[in-house]
């Protein structure tokens, strides 16, 4: 099978790497490029735990074939702190105890990064909807939802 | 929301909400799971399944696979030992055919071979072009089908235990247990209101979000290392070598961080499968399994069929239960009707009684525990009967069960008097709590329930060690699903008075730690905690002995308080862990300790629910609006982790109740194998989770520690029946209540 | 002297009997003493059994002194989630 050479921005670098053409997004970030902190729940787009911001649009990266990303610029939970300054996000999830097992933390990390970048203060109920496409078994939601909350909050006062 | 029973001593750290010590990691993407690992010239692997149900092995043929591009290995039965023909335990025989079917295939996903080659795609095809010739058999895929006679039979040598006299045919129930006390025909004439039920529900998967994955690095000298995640590294090794043929010590097993469990990652799967590809081709191997594999071929929990029939008087007093209950054990024994028979009455004081349950196989997989295993199945039936009692005599189901309610000194339904226990005080929590008695709207409805899980103890290691500046590690081999990792840590910063901050706590292989059973029964807190303290106590015991030798005086003028040595009468400057641990090698050289132990004084565990609906009855969709669970956890050492532990038990009962369900076609193939199909709550579909923690402390344990990671899955589906019969009046007695089968009883109720 | 409760999915076994009272200074010497009376019980006990005493429920309880006057129940073995 033939491999492509792919060159896209990655968390803000420009990054080269060799896909199959069939080879999805997923398994190009996390065997070439060593992304490991993009999950594979399922495969097959039902659980959210690959999320990245594509071009800025949440996308699962299990759904994408890896060549369509030629030129395009992708952020994954590697890129989401600032250097050595954490998203409120993810200070919020710390401080929060918003995960336990934390596999899923990357994908929701990046879907709710996708709700704030687009609605700074959402209700609860448009967080519970913005994020239905990540699947938590751990948790009940409770403490997720809280602290995408609180980093909304946080987030509209700095 | 805390329900204090017994006040805090004082703790510094114990009951304090620090950030996880595992935390960064985990919010980084830095942490490595199961699939993480990848290693230099690893080749992937991939796995060969039944399509069919029920089938004898007729050949497989591999010589196209082989040849294929990139291929380094194929293996099938034939590369395992037969366990036999060499003397193996029946349960170790049933572990290695479920690893990789021999002669037979009995479920739909039953592994019969797999491939290794340099890419996951060429692993793919080789596994596709592996030919394999079927002859298919008949199929049973339920209690009811499998118990029928003239079944047809997934064992020929299975002769139900716990039948006297012993059954002159084989049949596919694996085993009887019995649980009787008193008269039970007594005990149902005395009672005013007898009601008898009966209820299904489906197996369910534990639904963790990372599939299982191992890689595996074998060497030509016979040692070989794996990474995988698991909930029990040790028992990954014992079982991995068992089903190899080889000793344990020639496996070394490293804990990757885990994706989820709930009971489900204490089975061993791909772990030899990997070793065996890796020695074959001689590099390392990485198996992980696709979504569909993990629902074909893991988990789930059994389908049950229960009959319960219980009296009350119109007083409130429960006179007589009697029990039935046939549970799915999948593709070989061992269903977990034997702790559903030991706990499906066991929150009640009841004279007579007589439960019955059996462990029947069926052509699905094999069962794994998932969360208090075989309890909430066996709660479901029990409390809604509970439900119907109370309202039957007109009284409140809090009171009705607070008026049975087991308590210290009750003869407990399965033998022995329980100890301390808190099932009253969650009882009250909730009778207690606001939402107890806030308005319900139109179609909305309140439902409770309660439970009861033993917890668990078993064996455990620690070592602590104290770094040269009085910070300080703590090595344990019991790996952190859900925050054990802080816990181990802020027990040892109460122990050593020393900041959380400074303890790094560490999840070890198994080169590096002692034995430890596996993360499951609730137990980690409690059992390697208990090792932590030890380790701990060792500790700080040598510190005073440092500081006398220090001071020339005699241990006991030496006291270890707030983290430093103090000599009683106060005539000498106190010493810190830092400096005792900066000069250690002046006093007898570096500080550390290892505790290992069989941890005795479990807490039993109960936990009272209370769930609001509200059910939609053009849609019959039923849609949970408001949740409390109260749950006695001994002591919260971790309060965040203990909430976190209680709302993912709630969530996942939640679903059980409303959802979740495998469906087999009529050939015995799972239909709904993926997650869009088999529909796990989301977050749009559950309210906020409100907890009370009650802490009535275990007095066997150093901190009152009970374990709290399984109790709060037991009576959720219960108190959703529960809640849907009060807002739609219909008993659903079927798992799960969904939209369609909700609609159905309300029309039937219309008629 | 120890009383010793039988579980009901013993009692195949014991002739219906489902308590009796034994001298037994350790849980593996009563299993044993048990095993004499009723033959076969011993390694369903051992092999598939949790032991209560006095309320404690041990696992690996073999060697695990039996104090006087105790109330001992045989458990089936617990898997945990």
């Amino acid at each position: 099978m033939s491999r492509r050479h792919i060159t896209a921005t990655i968390n803000g670098d420009e990054v080269d790497f060799l896909a199959e053409e069939g080879s999805s997004l997923l398994n190009a970030l996390r065997d070439e490029v060593g992304l490991t902190g993009v999950k594979e729940g399922c495969g097959t787009g039902d659980c959210g735990s690959c999320s990245v911001l594509l071009n800025d649009y949440l996308t699962c990266a299990c759904l994408v074939f890896a060549p369509e990303v030629e030129g395009g610029t992708i952020v994954t939970v590697e890129g989401l702190a600032d250097g050595g300054e954490l998203h409120p996000l993810q200070q919020c999830f710390l401080e929060g105890a918003a995960l336990q097992c934390g596999i899923c933390t990357p994908g929701f990390l990046m879907a709710a990064k996708a709700l704030l970048d687009r609605n700074p203060n959402p209700t609860e109920t448009e967080i519970r909807y913005a994020l239905a496409g990540n699947l938590c078994r751990c948790t009940g939601y409770d403490k997720i939802i809280r602290a995408v909350q609180e980093a909304a909050s946080q987030i509209r006062e700095a | 929301m805390m329900a204090v029973i017994e006040e805090n001593p004082g703790y510094k750290w114990v009951g304090t909400r620090p950030i996880r010590p595992d935390g960064l990691e985990k919010i980084t993407g830095k942490a490595r799971f199961g699939a993480d690992s990848i290693l230099p010239g690893m080749l992937y692997g991939s796995v060969v399944r039944s399509p069919h149900a029920h089938a004898r092995i007729l050949s497989i043929d591999m010589s196209a696979a082989k040849s294929m591009p990139g291929v380094k290995a194929v293996i099938t039965s034939a590369d395992f030992p037969d366990l036999a023909l060499n003397g193996g335990s029946a349960g170790d025989i049933d572990m290695s055919n479920n690893v990789m079917a021999r002669a037979k295939v009995l479920y739909e996903g039953h592994v019969v071979a797999a491939v290794a080659a340099n890419t996951r795609e060429q692993a793919k095809a080789a596994a596709d072009a592996v030919i394999v010739n079927y002859e298919v058999l008949p199929h049973v895929l339920t209690v009811d089908e499998a118990m029928a006679d003239n079944a047809p039979l997934l064992h020929d040598g299975m002769y139900t235990k716990g039948i006297d006299p012993k059954p002159e045919k084989p049949s596919n129930v694996a085993s009887r247990v019995v649980h009787e006390r008193g008269d039970l025909d007594k005990g149902f004439a005395e009672a005013d209101l007898v009601i008898e039920r009966e209820y299904t529900t489906k197996p369910v998967h534990q639904g963790y979000i990372e599939p299982h994955a191992a890689v595996a690095d074998a060497n030509s000298d016979g040692r070989a290392h794996i990474w995988c995640s698991s909930q029990g590294h040790f028992q990954m090794r014992a079982h991995t070598a068992t089903v190899l043929g080889v000793s344990p010590g020639t496996i070394k097993v490293t804990a990757a961080e885990i994706g989820g469990g709930f009971g489900g990652k204490t089975v061993v799967y791909l772990e030899p499968l990997a070793v065996r590809l890796s020695q074959r081709a001689g590099r390392p191997v990485k198996l992980v399994m696709d979504r569909d594999e993990v629902f074909r071929a893991s988990g789930p929990t059994s389908g049950t069929r229960i009959k319960v029939k219980m009296g009350v008087t119109n007083e409130g007093q429960l006179t007589a239960a009697d029990v039935w209950m046939g549970y799915e054990a999948g593709a070989f024994s061992g269903s977990p009707v034997g702790a559903a028979g030991m706990t499906v009455i066991a929150c009640y004081d009841i004279p007579n009684f007589f439960v019955e349950g059996f462990d029947v196989v069926v052509n699905k997989p094999r069962v794994a525990a998932y969360r208090a295993p075989g309890a909430p199945m066996a709660a479901f039936a029990v409390e809604t009967v509970m439900d119907e009692l109370a309202r039957g005599i007109n009284i409140d189901p809090i009171d009705l069960r607070l008026q049975n309610a087991v308590v210290e000194g009750t003869q407990a339904s399965y033998g022995p008097k329980f100890p301390r226990i808190g099932f009253v005080e969650t009882l009250e929590a909730i009778k207690n709590h606001p939402q107890y008695t806030a308005e319900l709207g139109p179609n909305q409805g309140r439902g409770v329930a309660a439970g009861f899980w033993f917890n668990a103890g078993m064996n455990s290691s620690a070592t602590v060690h104290i770094n040269e500046n009085g910070t300080a590690t703590v090595v344990v081999g019991s790996p952190d699903i859900g925050g054990s990792r802080q816990s181990m840590a802020l027990m040892a910063a109460e122990e050593l008075g020393i900041s959380y901050e400074n303890i790094q706590p560490v999840v070890a292989d198994t080169e590096t730690v002692g034995f430890n059973d596996v993360t499951g029964g609730s137990r980690v807190t409690l059992a390697t905690g208990a090792a932590v303290v030890d380790a701990c106590r060792v500790i700080t015991a040598d510190l005073r002995a440092r500081a006398a030798k220090t001071w020339d005086v005699e241990i006991d003028d030496v006291e270890w308080v707030d983290g430093q040595a103090q000599h009683v009468d106060g005539s000498q400057p106190p010493l810190s862990l830092a400096d005792l641990a900066g000069k250690s090698g002046r006093t007898g050289g570096p500080i550390s300790a290892t505790a290992s132990l069989n941890a005795r004084g479990v807490g039993a565990a109960f936990s009272t629910q209370l769930c609001d609906v509200e059910v939609d009855p053009e849609t019959g969709i039923t849609r949970v609006i408001r949740y409390v669970s109260a749950q006695d956890a001994g002591r919260a050492i971790s309060p965040a982790y203990v909430e976190g532990q209680m709302q993912g038990g709630v969530a996942q009962g939640i679903g059980w109740a409303l959802n979740e369900e495998y469906i087999h076609n009529s050939s015995g193939v799972m239909e709904n194998a993926s997650f869009l199909d088999y529909r796990i709550p989301v977050a749009s579909d559950l309210p906020m989770i409100d907890t009370v923690i009650v802490e009535v402390p275990n007095p066997a344990h150093p901190y009152g520690v009970r374990g709290v990671g399984e109790v709060g899955i037991v009576p959720p589906m219960a108190a959703v029946a529960n809640a849907i019969s009060d807002a739609a009046g219909v008993r659903m007695k079927d798992l799960p209540m969904s939209p369609v089968k909700l609609l159905e009883a309300l029309n039937e109720k219309g008629k | 002297m120890a009383r010793v409760h039988l579980s009901a999915g013993l009692r195949d076994l014991t002739g219906g009997v489902a308590n009796i009272e034994i001298e037994a200074s350790t849980v593996g010497r009563l299993i044993k003493s048990l095993d004499q009376m009723f033959p076969g019980i011993g390694s369903r006990l051992s092999e598939g059994s949790s032991v209560a005493i006095n309320g404690e429920i041990l696992t690996d309880a073999e060697y695990e002194k039996i104090p006087a006057s105790a109330e001992i129940h045989f458990l089936d073995i617990l898997q945990g989630g």
